[in-house]
This record gives structure tokens, C-alpha cells and sequence, in this order.
């Protein structure tokens, strides 16, 4: 993608500035201080071990954890203060796929992908049943699969259906969590053209998280790791592949041998 | 020392539960009163909770009246007050066997079915799922089941203390040689108003108990499959100890006037 777009975000307030960002469950410090600044417009790919935290990382600025340190800000309004109201508004700013995708199993497919529509802005149900077709057609699902409840779906369709919901709305900021992650390489590469769509018509800012690189060369301005706690790299798509960052490096090529241990038993 | 501290720790421990529940409790009330309200989950709880609770109710009322009459008259006969037994029946089944068990019943059924529901919503990450589409849970979930509960157990109570009296209306007349219109006339003559209003006054509050004790539970479960069967014993064990607590409270609140 251009990098045009991402330097438009810069000078400007950004969309979402983390500054210090803590979380620890007991021992397990698992973010310990991050910083990092989203434009309005950006597409930024956190790339990371396993377990590195990334996704809390995403639940921290979503306000459905509460980190034990650090500042967190979405269009300049410190998260941690909002309350009530102001806290719905700033919600509603945002469109999130988890990893699990995490559909109501009591709702059938289309209704999970309306809800934001039906209970968030009140849309009627016809309406929302309209817009529901077609953003499920966007993600290659169709009509039939609409009526049919999430148990019965594959991995796959189910984290389409999670991303066809995190859309529905328009926000003006999605978190993916793993968006091709079970797909097959076919259509991981119809959602990832569907993410820069996004990102480019509707000016929407993007935070994902992926372990297919070829998915975050697709569709990020910038990215960043995720390693021991913080964000150790960050650059463009072109960066990365020029960089000297053994870290990094070894990351994007996949090697056992590096600086980053696996914490395995060879035997 | 160390058995202090433990007392201690426990008490402590105990303390900051009471206080968790409390304060759930008031945010949960909080949002059954502001809107938006979900018509629709609360119709589908109220479905949930006071039809499909009506065979498994009717059951214990009708046996438990049937039994009851039964017994009374065991008792009664050793002194010659068998006329007495209709009323026995009926207020023992107004005021104290319908709501309890009728609640019990419900803990049994709805309690465990909030709790495993709300708690698969949690530990799959739907409760979460639910916030950021800027739903809140506890209007969308928990503010529908507590308003179902309060309503639908004294209904559900009400109709148990009718199948409750016609049980023993059975065994009376049909086995204890009772006239029909005896037996009705003295469940009648003796029947205060009061007798069924505190029953249903109990219902409510169990109702309340009940949702309450399966949301808190599901809202808080953690884990996994087991995190969830943890809570659903939970809610299960915790609603029927606070049903039979909170029984002797409010029976004692009315036997004082
Ligand atoms: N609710 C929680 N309670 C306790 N520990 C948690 C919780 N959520 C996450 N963790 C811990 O935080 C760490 C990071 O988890 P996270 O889910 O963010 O990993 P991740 O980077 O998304 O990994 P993956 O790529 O495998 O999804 C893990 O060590 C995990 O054990
Ligand atoms: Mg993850």
C-alpha cells in the first residue's frame, strides 16, 4: 500500500496514542510499557510471538482490560476517565474481530453481523438485515449461510462472519485480531484486500495482528513487534526486509535459531 | 498464629465477597431502571423462566399437596381434628411449601441455566464481544433476567398454591372421605389474604435471588468448560441457601405484624 495515506496522519492529533502502557496478571508482565501512535487513516500490523501480549494489547485499548499503568488515548480523550455515555460514544468508534471471533451462538449469522446496527444505532431490522447481506457477501458468505447459527460454521467461515460484524458499522477504527488465521490462502488474500479497502475507503485507522507476513505486507503502513513487553521495531513494509534487527529478522523468516529462545524442550 | 491468620484471611476473604456481590447488585438494579430496555430478552426470560417452569412446578405442587394432606392427616387423627386438615393444607402451601419449593425448583432449573449461559458468553469472549458494540452487558443480559425473575416466580407461585390445594383436594376427597364442598369450603373460610400475599412477596424476592445468584456467577466465571460448571454449581448451591435464608427472614418480618 502507499505510504502517502500513513504520513497524512502525522502532526495532527492521531487517532490513538498509547504512552507507557503496563499490564501484568500476577507475575506475568506481559506488557511492560508501550508506546505507539496510530494516525487517522493508518494501517498498523503488530507482529509478535505467541503469547507476547498481543492481544491484550488490543483489549487494553478497548477499555476490556484495565492496564495498571499508562496513558491511553482515542482522538485525544483519555480512555481510563470515560464513564457512562462517553464511553458508549467512544465504543462506538470501534469495530473489533476477536481471535476467537466470539459470535453470539444465541443469534443467527446475520443477526450477529446487524447487532451493532439494530442495538447500537437503532437501525430497523429490515435495514439491518440489508447491510448484514452485503457485508457478509463481502466476505464471501452468502444468503444461506446468513440464516444459520454460529455452531454451525467452520473456523473459517466464523472468523469471516466475525469480520463481516467488526465492519458492519463503519467505524472509524478496526482491531483485527488474526484475520487470516485459518483461512485458506485464497481467501486470506480476498480479506486482506477487503481490510486495505476498508482502510482506504472509508479513511478507517487499522490496528491488526497477524503471524502471516504476507498478510501484514499487504495490508499495513507500518509495522511493529511485539517482544518481551515492548514494541522493539517499528517501520515500513519496506523496512522490514532491510532491516538489521536480529529479532525482527529472525521473525519474518521463520527460523528456530536466533536471538528469540523458544521456550521448548528438544529432545 | 497461623490458625489467627487463617480465621482472619478467611473473614477477610468473606468480606471482600460480600462486598463484590454488592456492588454488582447495585449496578445490576442501576440498570434495570435507565434505559435503553431489551423488550425482547425480557420476553424471551420471561418465557424461559415462567413457561417452561410450569410443568416442573405444577409437579411438586401437586405431589407435595397430595403428600401434605396425607400427613396432616397421620397427625390430626390422633387427636380428632381431621376437619382441620384443609386448612393446614392451604396455608402451609400459601405461605411457606410453594414458595420455597416452587424457588427451589426454579434455582434448580433457571439458576444453573444463567450461570452456564453467561459464563460460556464470558470465557468465549461474547460478554466482551457485546461491549464493544457498545451494548452494555448488564442491560442486554443481566437487567432482563432479574426483571423476569421478580416477575414470573409469583406468578409461578401463584399457580403452584392452585395445584398446590387441588392435590390435596384429590387425596382429600377421594381418600380421606372428605365432601367436596367441605373440603373447599374449609380451605376457604380460613384463608387470610395475607397467607398468599406473603408467599408471593417470598416468590418475588427468590425470583430476584435466583437470577441474581446465576448472573453473578456466569458474569464472574473464568476459565474454561470447568470455570463454567464451577459457576453453575455456584449459582445452583448459593441460590437455594439464600432462598431458605432469606425464607426465614421475611416469614419473621411478616409474623411480627
Ligand atoms: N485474562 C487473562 N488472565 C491471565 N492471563 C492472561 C489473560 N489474558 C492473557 N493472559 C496472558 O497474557 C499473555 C499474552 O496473551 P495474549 O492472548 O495477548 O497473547 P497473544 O500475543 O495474542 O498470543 P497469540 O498470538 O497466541 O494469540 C499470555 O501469557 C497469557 O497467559
Ligand atoms: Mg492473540
Amino acid at each position: 500500500m502507499n505510504q502517502e495515506k500513513a504520513a497524512d496522519g502525522q502532526g495532527k492529533t492521531p487517532k490513538i496514542r498509547l504512552r507507557g502502557v503496563k499490564k501484568s496478571f500476577g507475575d506475568n508482565h506481559v506488557l511492560r510499557g508501550i508506546d505507539l501512535d496510530i494516525g487517522e487513516g493508518e494501517s498498523i500490523v503488530v507482529i509478535g510471538g505467541s503469547g507476547t501480549g498481543k492481544s491484550v494489547l488490543l483489549k487494553c485499548i478497548l477499555g476490556l482490560l484495565r492496564p495498571d499503568e499508562g496513558l491511553i488515548e482515542v482522538d485525544g480523550e483519555d480512555v481510563s476517565r470515560l464513564r457512562g455515555k462517553d464511553l458508549e460514544r467512544m465504543r462506538r468508534k470501534f469495530g473489533m474481530l476477536f481471535q476467537n471471533a466470539a459470535l453470539f451462538d444465541s443469534l443467527p449469522v446475520w443477526e450477529n453481523v446487524a447487532f451493532g446496527l439494530i442495538e447500537g444505532d437503532r437501525m430497523n431490522k429490515k435495514e439491518a438485515h440489508k447491510i448484514a447481506l452485503q457485508k457478509l457477501a463481502a466476505v464471501g458468505l452468502d444468503e444461506e449461510v446468513a440464516g444459520l447459527f454460529p455452531a454451525e460454521l467452520s473456523g473459517g467461515m466464523k472468523k469471516r462472519v466475525g469480520l463481516a460484524r467488526a465492519i458492519a458499522t463503519n467505524p472509524e477504527i478496526v482491531f483485527f485480531d488474526e484475520p487470516t488465521t485459518g483461512l485458506d490462502p485464497i481467501m486470506g488474500d480476498v480479506i486482506n484486500d477487503l481490510i486495505v479497502q476498508i482502510v482506504h475507503d472509508l479513511g478507517a485507522s487499522a490496528l491488526s495482528i497477524t503471524h502471516d507476513m504476507a498478510s501484514a505486507r499487504k495490508i499495513a503502513h507500518r509495522i511493529t513487534m511485539l517482544y518481551q513487553g515492548r514494541l522493539i521495531w517499528s517501520g515500513t513494509v519496506a523496512e522490514i526486509d532491510t532491516t538489521d534487527n536480529a529479532y525482527v529478522k529472525q521473525f519474518i523468516h521463520g527460523h528456530a535459531e536466533g536471538p528469540i529462545a523458544m521456550p521448548v524442550l528438544r529432545p | 498464629m497461623g490458625f489467627i491468620q487463617l480465621i482472619g484471611r478467611t473473614f477477610l476473604a468473606f468480606l471482600a465477597a460480600v462486598g463484590r456481590l454488592a456492588i454488582f447488585t447495585g449496578v445490576a438494579l442501576s440498570h434495570c431502571v435507565r434505559p435503553p430496555f431489551y423488550g425482547r430478552n425480557l420476553l424471551r426470560q420471561m418465557v424461559e423462566i415462567g413457561y417452561y417452569s410450569l410443568p416442573v412446578v405444577g409437579l411438586t405442587a401437586i405431589f407435595t399437596g397430595m403428600v401434605l394432606t396425607l400427613q396432616t392427616h397421620t397427625g390430626f387423627a390422633r387427636f380428632q381434628a381431621e376437619s382441620v386438615i384443609p386448612q393446614v393444607v392451604v396455608v402451609s402451601i400459601t405461605r411457606e411449601l410453594g414458595p420455597v419449593l416452587a424457588g427451589l425448583m426454579v434455582a434448580g432449573r433457571i439458576g444453573a441455566a444463567m450461570a452456564a449461559e453467561i459464563g460460556t458468553m464470558r470465557v468465549t469472549e461474547q460478554i466482551d464481544a457485546l461491549t464493544t458494540l457498545a451494548t452494555n452487558p448488564f442491560k442486554y443480559l443481566i437487567a432482563p433476567r432479574l426483571v423476569a425473575g421478580v416477575i414470573c416466580l409469583p406468578i409461578l407461585v401463584l399457580i403452584a398454591d392452585i395445584i398446590g390445594v387441588f392435590g390435596g383436594y384429590l387425596i382429600g376427597t377421594y381418600k380421606l372421605d372428605f365432601s367436596a364442598g367441605a373440603y373447599l369450603q374449609n380451605a376457604r373460610a380460613f384463608l387470610e389474604p395475607m397467607d398468599v400475599i406473603s408467599g408471593l412477596v417470598k416468590a418475588a424476592v427468590f425470583g430476584f435471588l435466583i437470577a441474581l445468584m446465576g448472573c453473578y456467577h456466569g458474569y464472574n466465571s473464568q476459565g474454561g468448560a470447568q470455570g463454567v460448571g464451577a459457576a453453575t454449581t455456584n449459582a445452583v448451591v448459593s441460590a437455594s441457601i439464600l432462598i431458605l435464608s432469606f425464607n426465614y427472614v421475611i416469614t419473621e418480618l411478616f409474623f411480627a405484624r
